[in-house]
């Protein structure tokens, strides 16, 4: 029995150096890119390859994802607040939930679902390949040629993309309101419009920016960290992701916590 | 002159190397063999920075190489890994000129091109391939555009890791060739690994066995044959049999 106990004890006391080790790491990672943001030298044909990569790219599964939800949000909304006898709350709601919440959180684990895997497979194949040490022995710094272009493209294509987001996933809401609930799309707009706030909308971009940083961070940090093989481009792969949308989802409330509590 | 003193490197808790002294003199091709996992490519990465050594030093022309990792010290090397390692992403021209994109060896675009087109020719490959991307190549050719790149800054030394893996006989001989004929026309220092003998009968000047995380023998080619060690012994006449432990 005392072994057993013993033995649960070591595993969590395990688990939790572990998880604080792989966390300090990470943070040391994200630290030294912070620090060499804007040092020279300066790789902008990578930066605009990841931008294109992050942003442009992405702007087909955020532009469904954002239309698609915001269309069923305006159904629930209506559902939900006829209960109350108040069904014209829809705009606003609508508005609300997408700029707030909905837009930056999707964008972010769109990011991570379809930019992260990527970075990190790219990179860990180039790491199983040996490609990151050629280039060091080519005197050019992995985390200059291939790290601050991306990690910069996230932290710039995110809040385009959660704009981007945010407005078609209000366009998605008016559309089914209007076309199937009876709203007048003048009335519609003018609530939408004088609802929403400039805080509403900064701290919308703003969400984008460290969603994109933190997406685009573990893709580096788990692509340039992977094991030996296909099995250890795949276990970067999937930790990535992983890693990726729980801290989005933690940042998220953190971010959340920040801007509408204080 | 390339001068390794008592170097030891483990992973977790193997040791894979325990105290390494070699030297290497300046314009000799010294090729290191040994069994597999034995550490010769962590011997060669750590002259290049890429692993740290956890004991001893290494001296490259007198200069502590922990103390210069810059642009100037990386400059004087060239490397052909075991793969290629050449950049999927890059067509043929821009991954020989690579280095010649940037940092202090930066030349303009034409002028790279044009270098990373000698150098493709030096090595038996038309202008005709510099458009094409690394994974429209064969294994061969891979082989000799990631030998362009190491020579294309025209280093001092030049580190060749496993270069006939993969490749059949014919083409392991013709890369051989091209090895001995490169060091020799450009004077440089060459290391070289290899389980390859007869890539060691081409390339080498000076042989070095590398075995349980030590030198088990150094010598000149011509010497190896009569080495008088059973390791040595076994090791190139390809014998089951004797004192190096193999798994069966």
């Amino acid at each position: 029995m005392i072994t057993l106990v013993a033995s649960t004890i070591r595993s969590l006391g395990r688990l939790v150096i572990n998880s604080l080790t792989a966390l300090g790491r990470v943070a040391l990672f994200a630290l030294s890119t912070i620090s060499h943001i804007l040092r020279p030298p300066f790789y902008p044909r990578e930066f605009l390859s990841a931008l294109l990569n992050v942003g442009y790219l992405s702007l087909p599964v955020v532009g469904l994802t954002a239309i698609f939800t915001g269309a069923a949000l305006a159904l629930q909304i209506y559902s939900g607040g006829s209960r109350f006898n108040a069904p014209e709350v829809v705009p606003q709601i609508v508005a609300i939930g997408m700029v707030r919440e909905l837009g930056p959180v999707l964008v972010g684990l769109m990011i991570a679902a379809r930019v992260t895997s990527s970075i990190a497979a790219e990179l860990a194949t180039m790491k199983v390949t040996e490609q990151i040490d050629a280039l060091v022995t080519l005197s050019t710094a992995p985390l200059k040629y291939l790290v601050l272009p991306r990690v910069f493209a996230g932290i710039l294509a995110g809040p385009i993309l959660v704009g981007v987001a945010d407005s078609i996933g209000v366009f998605g809401g008016f559309i089914v309101a209007t076309q199937t609930l009876g709203f007048n799309s003048a009335t519609y707009i003018l609530n939408t419009i004088n609802f929403l706030t400039g805080a509403d909308i900064i701290s919308s971009l703003a969400k984008g920016a460290a969603f994109g940083f933190i997406a685009t961070l573990m893709g580096c940090y788990f692509g340039l960290n992977s094991g030996r093989g296909a099995h250890g481009v795949g276990a970067a792969t999937k930790s990535s992701v992983q890693a990726a949308a729980i801290l989005i989802l933690a940042a998220n409330f953190l971010l959340t916590a920040v801007f509408f509590t204080a | 002159m390339i001068q390794f003193d008592n170097i030891g490197k483990s992973f977790g808790s193997n040791p894979v190397l325990r105290s390494v002294s070699l030297t290497v003199e300046r314009g000799q091709s010294m090729v290191i063999i040994g069994g597999s996992g034995t550490g010769k490519s962590v011997l060669i990465k750590t002259v290049l920075g890429l692993i740290t050594p956890d004991t001893g030093k290494i001296f490259v022309d007198g200069q502590d190489v922990t103390k210069a990792k810059n642009d100037d010290f990386l400059s004087r090397f060239g490397m052909l890994f075991q793969g290629g390692a050449l950049f999927d992403s890059m067509p043929v021209w821009q991954n020989v000129a690579f280095r010649l994109q940037r940092g202090h060896l930066k030349r303009p675009k034409a002028e790279a091109r044009e270098i990373a087109i000698e150098k493709l020719r030096r090595v038996g490959l038309g202008p005709d391939v510099a458009n094409l991307l690394p994974a429209e190549l064969s294994g061969g050719m891979q082989k000799r555009v990631s030998l362009a790149r190491a020579i294309a800054t025209n280093p001092q030394i030049i580190f060749f890791d496993e270069p006939t893996t993969g490749l059949d006989p014919i083409m392991s001989s013709v890369i051989n060739d091209l090895i001995r004929e490169i060091v020799v026309e450009m004077g440089v220092t060459a290391m070289t690994i290899t389980h390859d003998m007869t890539s060691v009968e081409t390339i080498a000047d000076k042989v070095a066995m590398l075995h349980d995380g030590a030198i088990q023998w150094c010598g000149t080619l011509n010497d190896m044959s009569h080495s008088g060690d059973p390791h040595v012994d076994q090791f190139i006449n390809g014998r089951a049999d004797g004192p190096i432990e193999t798994l069966r």
